[in-house]
């Protein structure tokens, strides 16, 4: 392997998880509580800042507050981490740790952008850049149940434990809808390369607005493509079943039931306290951060600008990315996935939480079988266009 | 007993679908957010909110001047017109104080007092505002309209002992009250 | 009328046993004849208020707040049968006055009424002339939460007044003597503390002056209230008018939880309420036992109880080092300590001096503890004085009587002189010391405790004797500890534990039952006090099967001393000549 590949992979790994994810992680805590309080007639934190008048300054300075994730995580730390006497003490001290590291496995896969040339080196925007992106990231994703479950059971309490039952049993029912849900996509795609999939995007139109490209102009006759927006029909349905999904997956409102107060206290993590409860936490975050960069990947257009604008501003005549491209797609992903994590916080501060008996059936006899039908109905759809 | 059949509302099919409803919400909160981040949230004027929402930034702004007459702060002694203590450690206030913040030690006025006729008077009064609740039973069974609820709120301390409210104190927080019963004039 | 011989009427049938039939409100019952009206309403539990009557003392009749109604069957006509209904009584015929039940005594078929309009009526106007000249200073008034003006003010008074003039104004906080304080406004002259100074204290040093709204309470001139017995008139005192010097403005009634108990100041044991609050004694009032002490109880005794509230208390067990300070250390080490040294001496070299203020529990163990270390020098200290032929008995100490039973001995005092004696010549070298101060009453000198090679004592509060010792164990007070004592009518009593003793310190059972333990390996082991008074039980006679239950709050007499109690002899003898009910 060549030293430059793994230098490369190196920083690459740094950039992407400690200079853009953790920090998204920590803002998205401070988005969920300043958008929840908007949402809400209220304010939210807006205090921590510099305590400039503690060193003799006239006046504080608050940033509105955006120091806040600072101080939590300062909190996190210093706090007495307390084991209770009751707990299974390797399983309690290993959950937090499962529940927050496929979170950020899953990251690598995320195409952050397209390419930049630095020193003659064209570097890809990911991680790792491989075939089965999609596939990888079910595989790690769904490692994370082991977490929860794991903290509900060696927690040795009543109310994680039946968290953790009610996380396990949500993770797997909602894995299925999420993995049919996505099959329409790849079938109309053909590849699981995400970085691939991200591409043909930006030049043939977004998946489930396909406006430009591919969308206006069938490659065979050169006309209005309406057979790729009949596509959208289907794709739409699979968008919506892919979305939902996320949120269960990441027990985000309305499922939230592994952790939900009113019944269960604090639920899996009840038992936990300073940085051990953050790392779930952060876990939570992650996933969420994951699951909006893993919509946008597959059906926003991941990092393209869109609307044909990849090619007109940012290629040169051979076809090749521009040196800079990689930045601007970078900004371009950033922008798509902090919109879908005020989405999400959107959704959480609307929509009360849901019965777990309505959640169960919501997943098994609602989704599962409209997924299915689904891939059937797109096959049906590529079929009669292929003729 | 007799059964009421209570008929559940028919639904509509927007409505089992549930999304329609979601969407509702969303445009709700939406409203919401818009009126909060334009200052413009139902009663923000009323209370004197900061602007953003309807919270109101405490410390920087208070509601004192909102304050009603009965509202209840620090529990507090007072002194009438001529000066004299009201309480004479009837223990009431100890007795009835839900939480047990009250503490009292009555004594006895010294025979060449000029109130030496009441006989009785705390000699230690304690309140103990870590433990006080505000509820003002104490104020209610007074027997010689001795001790009042203030209007202050703001009881702050660094030690348990410094929120210890001892005798001295509660008379400069209460200070003199007049226009009470007279009750221990020289006539009676 | 046939059947009326056959079947014999109700009169009859409670002649044969001395009783009357009398109907209170509307229910039928027998009570012994000459009974008062009061105590017969008192026995069909109907409560009639009342402030002058007492069943100690006479019956004046003076407050008038026992009002009742009274009915009788109509005398018949000369030459007339009475008539009988179906129920074998005659019809009763209320009278339209009410009379006052408690100097009134029962008759055959009387019917007593303690509801109704008319006495209620009574009672409302009795009420509002007690109250026309009472102070409204409750909120300082010390009886307040026991005052019976408070309570029948509640149950039967009209809420507000209807008196306009001026209250008459009389003496308040009037120094009348030692131990007490008369205010005159509160007086409503039901003459209870007149009559009791008269006929039970025999110190008649209180009267009335003036007539009407003016009747004030005084001292006679010349004379001071300064009885013993001078606090028991703060106790019958149904107002505030006397009140005790030394719980004056302490604390209020309510906050204060009683605990029933008996006195330990002398051979009497008179019966006592501890009133404390928290860890702190705050009074002790006697407590009606009619074999001991009646109501009453001698003031120097219910007094004696400040020192259980020192500061100085001793609060953790201290070993003497070599250079003669004492210093703190643990239950254990102090036990071991003491046993280690104890076991090398002879049993010839070893005395006891235990204290007859202790518990029979206390004694028994003592004498365990003497048969541990092997030997008979095992004695009391003896505390004689004066009895002042009431309630205060010549043997200062309370449980002598319990001693000579549970050490079966003529006189638990006598090995005393032999002990001193003893450790004047160095004969004995070790001595254990419980409850005593040596250098008082037992006749010791510094310099005698100076010859001792071990002295082990036990106190409450630092003295001459916890100077000199090697050993210090810190005791229970009376108040702090559960136990039994024989008075010296032989009767046997329950002490209860009315406060914890404080920190550090321990029940002095436990620590006799400790030092048996660490002397004696085999030694039954012994969890509760009343494992131990089950030993008891089972080793001397007079105590066989007795629990602390069975001994109750009054008592149980165990044997018979012989000696009498002289308040109560000169009370049986009021309630025979019938001056009083008793």
């Amino acid at each position: 392997m060549e030293i430059t590949f793994l230098a490369i992979s190196a920083i690459k790994i740094f950039v992407f998880t400690f200079v853009i994810t953790l920090p998204m992680i920590a803002y998205s805590t401070y988005a969920e509580r300043r958008v929840s309080a908007i949402l809400q007639d209220r304010v939210g934190p807006n205090r921590v800042g510099i305590p400039l008048t503690l060193f003799g300054g006239k006046k504080d300075w608050k940033f509105f507050g955006l120091l806040q994730p600072l101080a939590d995580g300062l909190k996190g730390l210093l706090k007495e981490d307390f084991t209770p006497a009751h707990v299974r003490k390797n399983y309690y001290w290993i959950a937090p740790a499962l529940t927050a590291v496929p979170a950020f496995v899953t990251v690598c896969v995320i195409p952050f952008g397209s390419e930049i040339t630095i020193f003659g080196e064209t570097v890809k925007l990911v991680i790792a850049d491989i075939g089965i992106g999609p596939l990888f990231i079910f595989a790690i994703a769904s490692l994370s149940v082991y977490g929860i479950t794991i903290a509900g059971w060696a927690s040795n309490s009543k109310y994680p434990f039946l968290g953790g039952v009610r996380a396990c049993a949500q993770m797997i029912s909602y894995e299925i809808a999420l993995g049919l849900s996505i099959v329409p996509v790849l079938m109309v795609f053909g590849m699981l390369n995400l970085s691939d999939i991200v591409n043909e995007q930006a030049i043939n139109g977004w998946l489930i607005f396909p406006a430009w490209g591919e969308g206006l102009t069938n490659p065979d006759t050169g006309n209005f493509n309406l057979g790729r927006w009949l596509l959208v029909i289907p794709l739409l349905i699979s968008f919506f079943i892919f979305t939902v999904s996320i949120f269960a997956e990441t027990n985000r409102m309305p499922f939230d039931l592994p952790e939900c107060e009113t019944e269960l206290v604090g639920g899996y993590h009840t038992e936990y306290s300073s940085m051990k409860f953050a790392l779930f936490f952060m876990g939570e975050y992650a996933a969420m951060i994951v699951g909006s960069a893993l919509i946008v990947t597959v059906f926003f257009g991941g990092w393209s600008l869109g609307f044909g604008l990849d090619a007109k501003w940012l290629m040169d005549e051979a076809g090749n990315w521009k040196a800079y491209a990689g930045l601007v797609h970078l900004g371009a992903f950033l922008t798509k996935v902090v919109a879908f994590i005020v989405f999400f916080v959107w959704v959480r501060w609307t929509v009360p939480r849901f019965r777990y008996d309505q959640l169960m059936k919501l997943g098994w006899v609602v989704f599962f079988e409209l997924a299915l039908v689904n891939i059937f109905l797109t096959a049906g759809i590529m079929w009669w266009l292929a003729r | 007993m007799a059964f009421i059949k209570i008929k559940r509302p028919e639904l509509s099919l927007s409505d089992k679908l549930y999304i329609p409803a979601i969407f509702k919400g969303l445009w709700l909160t939406f409203k919401h957010a818009v009126k909060s981040v334009r200052g413009k949230s139902i009663g923000s004027k009323d209370l004197a909110s900061s602007g953003l929402g309807i919270t109101m930034q405490y410390p920087e702004q208070k509601w004192d001047e909102h304050l009603p007459e009965y509202y209840r702060g620090v529990p507090a002694l007072v002194t009438d017109e001529q000066d004299r203590e009201r309480c004479v450690s009837c223990q009431l206030c100890e007795f009835i104080c839900p939480p047990k913040a009250i503490k009292i030690i009555p004594g006895e006025i010294p025979s060449d007092d000029e109130w030496a006729k009441v006989e009785k008077r705390p000699k230690e009064f304690e309140i103990d505002m870590t433990r006080c609740i505000y509820c003002g039973m104490c104020e209610e069974v007074c027997p010689e309209q001795a001790i009042y609820l203030r209007q202050d709120y703001a009881v702050t301390g660094l030690t348990r002992e410094e929120m210890v409210n001892d005798k001295k104190r509660l008379y400069e927080i209460g200070g003199k009250r007049v226009g009470l019963v007279n009750k221990w004039n020289e006539l009676k | 009328m046939s059947e009326a011989t056959t079947e014999k009427l109700p009169k009859d049938v409670a002649a044969e046993d001395g009783m009357v039939n009398v109907q209170v409100d509307g229910n039928w019952i027998q009570v012994p004849k000459g009974t008062r009206m009061i105590e017969a309403c008192k026995i069909a539990e109907k409560e009639v208020p009342h402030y002058c009557y007492h069943p100690k003392l006479s019956s004046p009749g003076n407050c008038r707040m026992c009002l009742v109604q009274m009915g009788m069957p109509p005398r018949p006509a000369p030459g007339e049968d009475p008539k009988f209904k179906d129920d074998g009584f005659q019809e009763i015929g209320w009278m339209p006055r009410p009379v006052i039940a408690c100097a009134n005594t029962v008759a055959e078929n009387m019917g007593i009424r303690t509801t109704g309009e008319l006495v209620e009526s009574c009672r409302h106007g009795v009420m509002e002339f007690l109250l026309i000249n009472h102070p409204l200073d409750c909120p300082i008034c010390d009886q307040a939460g026991e005052c019976s003006l408070q309570e029948f003010s509640v149950e039967h008074g009209r809420g507000n007044s209807r008196f306009v003039d001026n209250k008459v104004k009389k003496p308040k906080n009037v120094d009348i003597g030692p131990r007490i304080r008369l205010d005159d406004e509160r007086c409503i002259m039901c003459s209870r503390c007149i009559r009791f100074m008269d006929e039970v204290a025999d110190d008649p040093a209180l009267g009335f002056t003036d007539r009407g709204t003016h009747t004030t309470l005084t001292v006679h001139p010349g004379h001071r209230l300064d009885s013993n017995y001078s606090l028991n008139t703060a106790d019958i005192c149904p107002v505030g008018a006397l009140t005790s010097n030394d719980f004056r403005f302490q604390m209020r009634v309510w906050f204060l939880k009683e605990t029933k108990s008996i006195d330990t100041n002398c051979g009497t044991g008179s019966n006592t309420v501890i009133w404390t609050r928290g860890s702190e004694i705050f009074r002790v009032t006697p407590r009606e036992n009619n074999e001991v002490n009646s109501c009453w109880m001698p003031d120097s005794h219910r007094l004696n109880f400040h020192y259980v509230n020192s500061e100085a208390r001793l609060n953790t067990p201290m070993i003497r080092n070599t250079s003669g300070t004492h210093e703190a250390a643990t239950w254990a080490d102090s036990i071991q300590k003491a046993a280690e040294v104890l076991r090398i001496h002879q049993p010839g070299e070893i005395a006891i001096i235990g204290s007859g203020k202790q518990t029979n529990e206390e004694l028994f163990l003592l004498g365990k503890l003497a048969e541990a270390l092997e030997t008979d020098l095992l004695t009391l200290v003896p505390r004689m004085g004066e009895s002042d032929g009431k309630l205060v008995a010549a043997d200062r100490n309370a449980n002598t009587t319990g001693a000579t039973l549970l050490w079966d001995t003529e006189d638990p005092y006598a090995k005393l002189d032999a002990i001193r004696e003893g450790v004047r010549s160095k004969k004995i070298k070790t001595l254990v010391v419980f409850y005593e101060n040596l250098l008082e009453e037992a006749g010791f000198k510094e310099e005698d405790l100076a010859n001792l090679n071990l002295l082990v004592s036990n106190h409450i509060l630092p003295n001459g004797t916890a100077k000199n010792s090697h050993i210090v164990l810190p005791g229970a007070a009376f108040a702090e500890k559960r136990g039994s004592m024989v008075n010296i009518t032989g009767r046997l009593q329950r002490l209860n534990k009315a406060i914890e003793p404080p920190a550090g310190a321990m029940d002095d059972w436990e620590i006799i039952r400790d030092l048996i333990a660490a002397l004696d390996k085999k030694a039954a082991p012994l969890y509760l006090i009343e494992d131990v008074l089950k030993a008891i039980g089972a080793a001397v006679p007079a105590f066989e099967e007795q629990t602390f239950s069975k001994i109750g709050d009054q008592g149980i007499q165990i044997t018979v001393t012989g000696q009498t109690i002289p308040l109560l002899d000169k009370e049986h003898q009021r309630i025979e000549r019938g001056e009083i009910v008793g």
